[in-house]
């Protein structure tokens, strides 16, 4: 009897964890800073490297902060869901230039299009540890209250951008 | 053979003293605390490699933030810390005892005790088989 329960058992029990480990979501970790407040940061624009601009300025209305650098390819794809987003007026978008030229970007903004409220310049990647950043790009939908209620890493789609980030920010606004 | 194996030597060499443009801590107690930190925390972006092995950007930065801290006076666990509030736990090579990471730590130990049990009840019973196979012409023959 028990020489058929046991193997049975183990191999249900493997095949129980494989199951889960498939189903997970393997490159996406979860942050720690959803459901904090948003780390604080001061840094120049890249419109104008003498002007400092605060996330505190923002205050009071939701915002989408979004990690990029002309160095990073997926942030070029991604640049027309930005500006998608932009021109539906779902929510103010904020520019994290993270580890880049500044000439570099003001020339992607002037070339593609600058979806963008007001994009900071992060040139020695300070403030983004503060954000646990890792990799561009990321994005951080950021509440009314100054929270943080959703991260995605990796380049934004219509279609996250409409399952999961709109339905948070309609919570937001109620 | 010599030269090769010298040459193969300092290439390797160089490039684990080429991450960083300069050494973190001229004294070699803060340098090996920095190290022994560094190789404690994860290397995001590559998973696999820690901030000491990592040669991407992101690491480079973190490296840098570790050597900050430790000028500004902070202990080992304000560093690890600092990381995984922003990181989160994966970002330690070494995940904390807790609930969601018990089966984790459980898990060698589980296997080991397991594989001692099954061998001793596969043992004991063959012991109590006769020594000789019948189906086995080799026993006896030689």
């Amino acid at each position: 009897m028990w020489r058929y329960i046991v193997p049975i058992a183990v191999f249900v029990t493997l095949l129980g964890f494989f199951y889960f480990g498939l189903g997970r979501d393997q490159q996406t970790l979860p942050s720690p800073l959803i459901g904090k407040p948003a780390p604080v940061f001061s840094l120049p624009t890249v419109e104008d490297p003498t002007k400092i601009v605060s996330n505190e300025e923002f205050a009071g209305r939701p915002y989408l902060l979004n990690v990029w650098g002309t160095w990073c390819p997926e942030c070029r794809y991604e640049h027309d869901v930005l500006l998608e987003i932009q021109r539906r007026q779902d929510v103010a978008i904020i520019g994290f230039d993270w580890k880049d030229e500044l000439d570099a970007a003001q020339r992607w903004l002037t070339q593609l299009g600058n979806p963008y409220t007001v994009t900071v310049f992060d040139a020695e990647g300070r403030a983004a540890i503060d954000w646990g950043v890792y990799g561009a790009p990321e994005s951080f939908l950021v509440d009314a209250r100054g929270i943080i209620v959703e991260k995605h890493v990796g380049a934004l789609t219509m279609q996250i951008w409409e399952n999961k980030f709109l339905p948070k920010l309609k919570e937001t606004r109620e | 053979m010599r030269a090769f194996i010298c040459t193969l030597l300092l290439l390797t060499g160089t490039f684990a003293f080429a991450m960083d443009a300069e050494i973190a801590f001229d004294d070699p107690a803060q340098l090996e605390r920095y190290n022994n930190l560094n190789q404690q925390l994860r290397c995001l972006k590559c998973r696999f490699e820690s901030i000491a092995d990592s040669p991407l950007p992101i690491a480079a930065d973190l490296r840098r933030q570790v050597k900050e801290l430790m000028i500004a006076g902070k202990s080992d666990e304000e560093i690890l810390q600092f990381m995984t509030e922003r990181y989160g736990e994966y970002v330690l090579y070494k995940p904390p005892l807790s609930s969601r990471t018990w089966l984790l730590w459980a898990a060698p130990v589980v296997l080991l005790v397991g594989g001692i049990v099954a061998a001793f009840v596969v043992i004991a019973r063959k012991a109590r088989l006769p020594d000789t196979d019948p189906a086995d012409p080799g026993l006896g023959t030689s």
